[in-house]
């Protein structure tokens, strides 16, 4: 009798403990939305073309540059995954902030001040081995973009200031520091009046992956570096206390307040770690590709990670795939310049356009009704 | 005017919601609905109102058939509903959230509010609804929100007038008043209809009942041939119980000792007037009073939420008044949120996450940095078993569930863990008689095993059932207390007392 009872339990238990399967609807919103917002995109882009008197065929020629740019070939392969890197790196540390709730608009100038601290330990700290030498540059960008990103942390913990403006202001201020840095003697390169920095000697740099193959192949170990970053957000967000203390905050500030989490601390922590990414994606781009710091040569990849976070829906791999996609827009940007002369300006459009249909996920599906499921009659749940 | 339904059949996946229902309301009566959570009141008063076009089935109105396709189809056809949750502008005078929407305007848009006013008077004197179209909602007591709400579907010249659990949110006093005005709306020839859970209440006001269980029409009846308790055995399917089981308490050591407590407002008044309180382990002490007499700030004081402007809290014979939230908790004080989707759960998180909400830090998920999640789900899945909680996985967010399902996932979560204190905040609000009278059962039980239990609630009945004391909150001071053990208290004394009159 009693074992019975036991096991009636244990099959109620493992009923509760299977995982429900992932529904039709996740699949939309995750997979068919961007597919569809990706099309509309370029169709839109080739009306923008036609509109601009470029006939026909050159958009059809343009169109066959992007891919041919993006994933056409092993350098387009290794200039897409390169211009994906920085993109990520920024893009995880955003998702992270808005999973917590913080709209952080800032990673542009954590990651200009994050390059600038590692272009600057590299240099320094010249003469140490590699294996020592690199870790060191990349951890001071990561703590240098971590520390900045807390100032915009601690003063919506202390006072309350809105993390957007608090960011964007801080986004200005680095900027002119930059500049300011740029021109100071034991930084600026020697013999140089513009602001241009010292180079980074070999052993700090992110080693080339391809060049035995090409040296032409820009592509360098902050693949690895991405990689680690993605496997890294997942396990905070998804299987560590304090990412689970991010989560209740962003979902519910009041239930995290009533569950004991201190709201001050999830606030300057969350802030902290998104700094630290975005400096890395900053020091990753000095150190792997431009050897040096040039005013703005973050070239506004903090600005496009808030896109790459958005379309990523804040989630590690969602943020992988979106900046893999952006990415190869900007490779496959280039080479449609080079082949069929149209602006480079129209990918950003692009870039806008897939930005407003994913952000506008019913708009995709009025245009595209028949890739969803009609929900009209099922609304709401029985309650 | 007369509505029929019939064989309405609505589907949601492969849940039937509702299944073949025929029901009939009347002009010039009020047509009682009753039903758990989740039996598809709601579902069917939504396709009623157009918002749900049902599978199967008709709506017939006045003898002709009609199909709604849209909300708007219903509102044209003379059906308007009063939510449960009131849809106002609180910034915005009575007059102007009635015309909201269907604003009388002159040349060039122009907004004609003093029609409005005079059209709002007019409705009011024909109804007794006696509410000032001048008057700014937020300035309102809810009893008079909820009469601006009736004054909107009236605007809007509604024949058939659906009330959803509409004496939820009113003190006994303003039900009273109520009740007086849907009579004065049945006697102009309006339909009513009235939902709810409460028994009491449907045997008063309706003049013909039906009962809802599992999507079909379980009984149908006359109030004047049916009790309490035949109602819950249609409604719940087996008979309830409605006297709170309990043995005398045999209270020990004060477990929570208030002095003094004091805490200021936004415009420097007491919303906590010196408030001295004991709770011993073993005993239930309730705190009745109208909400916004302080009850919620004495909550949040007491489980570290805000800070009291002075006055001392000594929890398990510690000093506590300075303690972080965590802290207490740790301590063994355990909180039953008022409002479970403000505060008490995260609708978009698994009843997983939700169960382990203020646990997940604790060594037993984990010592390191990483929670143990299959520890945490195998916890939830025997939490979810132990207390009742109707789920099919622990994986699904927790904002699926019905709200009586919801409320004993965070009762679950509460009580599971070593308490040694529980202070439970509208512990039952919304819920359906077999939950109410399942968390009852469990509040008792934590009082049986040497708990002290806090009970704030401002349903006298759930007060006058559980407590052993019973303390009375009026402006943020304590004005009475009553005694339970020195025989039954007197109820009118109680309301009284929260009415403010006893001082």
């Amino acid at each position: 009798m009693n074992s019975n009872v036991n096991d009636k339990l244990d099959t109620a238990t493992r009923a509760l403990l299977q995982r429900p399967s992932h529904g039709r609807q996740d699949f939309e919103t995750l997979v068919i939305v961007p597919i569809f917002a990706v099309i509309a995109a370029l169709f839109l882009g080739g009306l923008v073309m036609l509109a601009t008197d470029v006939d026909l065929a050159t958009i059809g020629q343009s169109y066959l540059a992007l891919a041919r740019g993006s994933v056409g070939s092993l350098t387009a392969v290794s200039e897409t995954l390169t211009a994906a890197i920085p993109l990520v790196l920024a893009g995880l540390g955003l998702a992270l902030g808005f999973r917590a709730g913080l709209f952080n608009i800032g990673a542009e100038g954590q990651l200009l001040l994050g390059g600038m601290a590692a272009v600057v330990a590299g240099f320094m700290l010249n003469g140490l081995p590699w294996i020592i030498h690199l870790p060191l540059a990349l951890l001071a960008g990561a703590i240098v973009g971590a520390l900045y990103a807390a100032i915009a942390g601690w003063l919506k913990a202390a006072t309350g200031a809105h993390e957007v403006i608090s960011t964007i202001m801080l986004n200005l201020i680095s900027f002119r520091l930059l500049d300011y840095l740029l021109r100071q003697p034991f930084i600026q390169k020697d013999g140089r009046s513009d602001p241009i920095s010292k180079s980074v000697p070999d052993s700090a740099e992110l080693p080339r992956l391809l060049d035995w193959i090409d040296p032409n192949l820009r592509l360098h170990a902050g693949l690895f570096l991405m990689l680690a970053a993605v496997a890294f957000v997942y396990w905070l967000l998804f299987r560590s206390k304090i990412g689970f203390a991010f989560r209740a905050s962003g979902e519910n500030p009041h239930a995290a307040q009533y569950a004991g989490m201190r709201s001050s601390l999830v606030i300057i922590a969350a802030m902290a770690t998104a700094g630290a990414l975005a400096g890395l994606a900053g020091a990753s781009q000095v150190l792997g590709v431009l050897d040096r710091a040039t005013p703005g040569f973050s070239a506004g990849i903090g600005f496009d990670a808030i896109a790459v976070a958005l379309m990523g829906r804040s989630h590690p791999l969602g943020v992988l795939l979106a900046g893999l996609l952006f990415g190869a827009l900007e490779a496959g940007g280039r080479q449609m310049q080079v082949d069929a002369g149209v602006s480079i300006d129209l990918i950003s459009i692009i870039q806008a356009l897939i930005i407003v249909f994913i952000a506008a996920p019913l708009l995709v599906k009025s245009i595209f009704p028949w890739g969803f499921r009609s929900n009209k009659h099922t609304r709401g749940d029985v309650k | 005017m007369d509505v029929e339904l019939r064989g309405i059949t609505k589907r949601f996946g492969p849940v039937l919601a509702n299944d073949g229902i025929n029901l009939h309301i009347r002009g010039g009566e009020v047509l009682g609905l009753l039903g758990e959570n989740g039996a598809g009141k709601s579902t069917m008063m939504n396709i009623l109102s157009g918002l749900y076009t049902p599978d199967e089935g008709d709506i017939l109105l006045d003898g002709r058939k009609v199909v709604f396709d849209d909300p708007g189809d219903g509102i044209a056809a003379g059906i308007g509903m009063v939510h449960q949750h009131f849809m106002l502008v609180p910034v915005f005078t009575v007059a102007e959230n009635v015309i909201l929407g269907v604003e009388p305007t002159g040349p060039l848009d122009y907004l004609d509010l003093k029609t409005a006013c005079k059209q709002v008077r007019e409705i009011n004197d024909r109804f007794g609804l006696e509410v000032d179209p001048n008057a700014v909602i937020e300035t309102l007591p809810v009893g008079i929100q909820q009469r601006v709400e009736i004054l909107k579907v009236l605007f809007r010249s509604a024949d058939v007038i659906i009330l959803d659990e509409p004496t939820a949110v009113l003190t006994p006093r303003e039900v009273e008043s109520f009740f007086a005005i849907v009579r004065s709306l049945r006697d102009a020839g309006k339909a009513i209809v009235f939902i709810t859970h409460k028994l009491h209440e449907i045997l008063e006001i309706s003049d013909r009942i039906s009962v809802l269980r599992h999507g079909r029409i379980t009984g149908e009846g006359d109030p004047a041939k049916l009790t309490t308790d035949s109602l819950a055995e249609m409604m719940v399917g087996r008979p309830v119980s409605f006297a709170v089981d309990k043995v005398p308490a045999s209270p020990g050591r004060a477990i929570l000792n208030l002095s003094e407590l004091c805490m200021l407002g936004d415009n420097e008044d007491f919303t906590l007037d010196h408030v001295s309180l004991q709770v011993r382990s073993g005993e239930i002490v309730g705190i009745a009073g109208v909400q916004g007499n302080g009850q919620t700030e004495l909550v949040e004081a007491l489980t570290g939420l805000a800070q009291s402007s002075s006055g001392s809290i000594i929890f398990d014979d510690r000093d506590v008044t300075h303690s972080s939230v965590r802290e207490r908790h740790r301590m063994g004080m355990a909180h039953v949120p008022e409002d479970r989707l403000h505060s008490g759960m995260i609708a978009n998180f698994s009843v997983a996450e939700n169960m382990i909400l203020n646990t997940y830090y604790d060594p037993t998920y984990g010592r390191g940095l990483e929670i143990d999640w299959s520890k945490a789900h195998r916890t939830a899945a025997q939490y979810c078993i132990d207390f009742d909680v109707r789920t099919p996985s622990v994986f699904l967010p927790a904002g699926n569930l019905s709200g009586g399902n919801q409320q004993k996932m965070v009762v679950a979560r509460e009580l599971e863990r070593d308490t040694k204190l529980v202070i439970a905040s509208q512990p039952t609000r919304g819920l359906d008689v077999g939950s109410i009278e399942y968390i009852h059962e469990r509040l008792v039980e934590a009082r049986n095993k040497g708990d002290g239990v806090l009970i704030v609630s401002s349903e006298l009945d759930e007060i006058m059932g559980l407590s052993d004391r019973i303390l009375v909150m009026f402006e943020g001071r304590i004005v009475a207390e009553f005694d339970t053990s020195e025989g039954p208290v007197d109820r009118n004394a109680v309301g009284l007392a929260m009415a403010g009159a006893s001082t």
